[in-house]
């Protein structure tokens, strides 16, 4: 069912999320976690590019790293799913593979 | 350290919490050199303002939640936080997602008074320039 993408790192700092979005195909998934759930929320500066990424792929985002952010799941970008730590076990086995962008 | 010498230190905070140790770290410095009553002013730009966003809930990611201690920093006289508007606009971000920190103010009835000024960069690029040290996390 096509590759995971694992993104860690925030997109404000880091390019792993740039380069992700290059590479990943039609029908990847890309999950975001840790400082990467920073890109989930809706109107920064970098909200229009995962948008975009959308129209290809599922994105994901880990509730978890979201709450202990501070940051609120209602203001997640719509079309992301918000998904706990047995959904991250779940997106591993459900895909062929996985590429974690450390 | 009457009669001490009294220096002008900026602590430059530029990333986010937890995914690195850098922000529990300065912290950590910031409330050390706080015994050393030296004239301190904190600086939060690019994913440092994220250090300061309210409502942080580590329990489901079993690591310690340490955005309670920014309110301890008014306690140790350390009540000039200042904010990059320009970052926490990059991020959607406005003072009302930011812990309300506050300190006493000896010289006003012990008025409390909020710590965070928000500034534009030029106002940074300012308060970098006047200082005697500066230590960047």
């Amino acid at each position: 069912m096509g590759m995971l993408h694992v993104v860690n790192k925030s997109p404000f700092e880091k390019t792993s999320l740039d380069s992700c979005l290059v590479y990943a195909k039609e029908g990847a998934a890309i999950l975001l976690i840790e400082d990467a759930v920073y890109a989930a929320l809706k109107d920064t500066a970098v909200a229009d590019k995962v948008r975009a990424a959308l129209k290809k792929c599922k994105v994901y985002a880990l509730e978890p790293d979201i709450k202990a952010r501070g940051m609120e799941v209602a203001k997640v970008i719509d079309g992301i799913d918000v998904v706990n730590y047995g959904g991250f076990v779940d997106l591993a086995t459900a895909y062929d593979n996985v590429h974690s962008w450390v | 350290m009457e009669g001490g010498v009294v220096k002008k230190f900026l602590y430059v905070n530029r990333r986010a919490p937890y995914g690195s140790i850098y922000a529990l770290e300065s912290l950590e410095v910031v409330l050390i050199g706080a015994a050393f009553e030296q004239d301190v002013s904190l600086l939060f730009v690019d994913d440092g303002v994220y250090q300061l966003k309210k409502g942080q809930d580590t329990s489901g990611v079993e690591m310690k939640n340490f955005s309670p201690t920014y309110n301890a920093l008014g306690d140790y006289d350390v009540n000039k936080i200042y904010v990059d508007q320009e970052s926490l606009e990059k991020r959607n971000l406005t003072t009302d997602d930011l812990m309300a920190l506050t300190y006493e103010d000896e010289d006003d009835d012990y008025a409390e008074k909020p710590s965070i000024r928000v500034i534009s960069r030029d106002e940074v690029a300012d308060l970098m320039e006047e200082q005697d040290v500066v230590l960047s996390f």
